[in-house]
């Protein structure tokens, strides 16, 4: 029987050896690395593209006819393609390369915003990472659009009566994250999806912190646009995507003017390019949408689905043993999580144990993590946060909790 | 005591830790003795607010000498705030504006005290070396 399963065999010990940084030392101690969310390490292919690029095929793309500048497009628009395909995006011009997550926010905010009139409202959630606020704030501020905010539950849930509530027609778009950056929960796109279409609004998934961990598929979920980083998908940093539907893409007026973006410039009147060098002005981040390829690549051989489940055993192992901790309480106990463990201890200050952890050669994450506003509604100053990666295992969760033992035992 | 004394006094009292933890738990044990400022003197404009912890400071000049208290929500943070103003409390102006803090470094705290580690320790500093000048 002929399948199209082709997919590796999940074993972490495998995976290991293809992320050189996870075999480093930090402060003498072996590196245990749970600040995924923050951005993921490297795979050796994707490292070695990086070199191969500019050892060999460096050249400026999309404007030369000599061989290396048709190289390096062909590379650049293959890697469109391959991303494309991951994401099951219909056409390649609706693959944007950008900066990253909040570049590709900040484009929509500037260019689709363009259309927005005064009055016309904008939905966001209370769980919105700082660059899926800001950018709106700044939005409403130029055109006297209008904010709403979906509130949460203590567990770090959408309530979802009050989106019903805040939707109306006067909605031009919602703008929400997929999963939550620190409190790991999965939202309930689908249904937001399809609710704001039914009044005729748009939608734009930041999926940042879904990319790595579930399978997206922009056809079926139906959302205008879907923003992520490629350094959070194993991928370089300063570069990123943003899927837009053409029809869409094609009302927007450009966002930055530039070189490539145009079709004819003269002093009287410049026209522009079509899709998607539109939106793509400037000579881009050439070897880091290549490596984004490569590191979408490298993802695609593996099952999403073992991915998943193996963060999520990992995820529960570690909420379990932090349990036992007096006085250690979860933060975002969403029934969807993925692997993100956020926590706070009783009077003790996230700063002072992710030093302690970092002595230990634990890096986790400490603050705020560009949520201030989540912070004030749990009324905190900021969580420690592990978060996992496929290449995380439970040895490393039982050094990180005998480490936590002796942080706590020096804090208290 | 003079103030390279001071400095000098601590760089011996860490000389014993040969490892990380346990310099910690002598900082973490100096963050928890010592009071530092008093909640009404906690007010808006002492604060600086660092993006992991927050620091208290209050600045005098008490017969031509710097007084400083400090502190912060963070216990380490207070910890390392406890040597500052062990070292530059009680000393003239001149002295706290121009003296190189070489303790830190020698005790590898400096990490501690880089802007980017965003605890407010940089941005206290600084304010304890301005209120010096300021003064002189
Ligand atoms: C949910 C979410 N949105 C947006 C961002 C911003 O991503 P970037 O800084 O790569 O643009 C992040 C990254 O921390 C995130 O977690």
């Amino acid at each position: 029987m002929i399948t199209d399963d082709i997919s590796i065999p999940f074993d972490v010990s495998r995976i290991r050896t293809d992320f050189p940084t996870l075999h480093r030392t930090v402060n003498g101690k072996d590196l245990i690395y749970f600040d995924n969310g923050a951005t993921s390490q490297k795979p050796k292919v994707v490292i070695d593209a990086i070199t191969e690029y500019y050892t060999n095929n460096n050249a400026n793309i999309h404007r030369g006819v000599h061989f290396l500048s048709q190289l390096a497009t062909a590379q650049y628009e293959d890697a469109r393609i391959i991303i494309q395909k991951y994401i099951n995006a219909p056409l390649s011009e609706e693959v944007l390369f950008t900066k990253g997550t909040t570049d590709s926010i900040n484009l929509v905010a500037n260019s689709l915003g363009e259309l927005f009139t005064e009055g016309d409202e904008i939905i966001i959630s209370a769980m919105e990472h700082h660059s899926n606020i800001v950018p709106w704030q700044m939005l409403c501020e130029r055109k006297g659009c209008i904010l709403k905010v979906i509130p949460i539950n203590e567990a770090g849930e959408l309530i979802m009566d009050e989106f019903d509530k805040l939707l109306s027609t006067k909605t031009k778009l919602v703008s929400i994250t997929h999963i939550s950056n620190t409190l790991g929960t999965i939202n309930p796109i689908e249904e937001i999806i399809e609710k704001t279409h039914n009044i005729g609004g748009y939608v734009l998934i930041d999926g940042a912190q879904s990319i790595q961990h579930i399978k997206i598929d922009v056809q079926a979920l139906d959302c205008d646009f879907f923003a992520f980083s490629a350094h959070k998908v194993f991928g370089p940093t300063g570069i990123g995507i943003l899927y837009g539907k053409k029809e869409i893409l094609d009302q927007m007026p450009p966002y930055q003017g530039g070189g490539d973006m145009i079709a004819k410039v003269t002093f009287e009147k410049t026209t522009y390019n079509e899709l998607p060098h539109k939106f793509e002005a400037g000579t881009p981040n050439i070897s880091g949408g290549i490596c984004l390829g490569t590191a979408i690549s490298y993802l695609s051989e593996f099952d999403l689905g073992a991915i998943h489940a193996h963060e999520t055993e990992l995820a529960n192992y570690a909420e379990e043993k932090l349990l036992e901790f007096d006085g250690l309480r979860i933060i975002g106990t969403a029934e969807k999580k993925t692997s993100v463990v956020s926590f706070v201890v009783d009077g003790i200050h996230p700063f002072d144990l992710g030093t302690l952890l970092d002595k230990q050669g634990i890096a986790v994450r400490t603050g705020h993590h560009c949520t201030q506003p989540l912070m004030e509604f749990y009324q905190i100053p900021g969580t420690v946060r592990a978060s996992f990666a496929f290449y995380n295992t439970k040895e490393e969760i039982d050094v990180f909790i005998r480490a936590m033992k002796r942080s706590l035992n020096m804090l208290r | 005591m003079t103030l390279e004394e001071k400095q000098q006094d601590i760089i011996d009292e860490f000389a014993i830790f040969d490892d990380w933890m346990d310099k910690y738990e002598y900082i973490i044990e100096l963050g928890k003795e010592l009071p530092m400022i008093s909640e009404e003197n906690k007010t808006d404009d002492k604060l600086i607010e660092g993006c992991q912890s927050r620091v208290w400071l209050n600045t005098d000049v008490v017969d031509g000498k710097m007084n400083f208290t400090a502190d912060s929500d963070a216990i380490i943070t207070k910890g390392i705030i406890g040597l500052l103003v062990r070292v530059l409390d009680g000393e003239t102006p001149k002295d706290v504006a121009t003296t190189k803090l070489r303790f830190i470094q020698e005790i590898g705290l400096h990490e501690h005290l880089s802007p980017t580690r965003s605890n407010g320790l940089a941005s206290m500093v600084k304010r304890m070396k301005l209120s010096a000048i300021a003064a002189s």
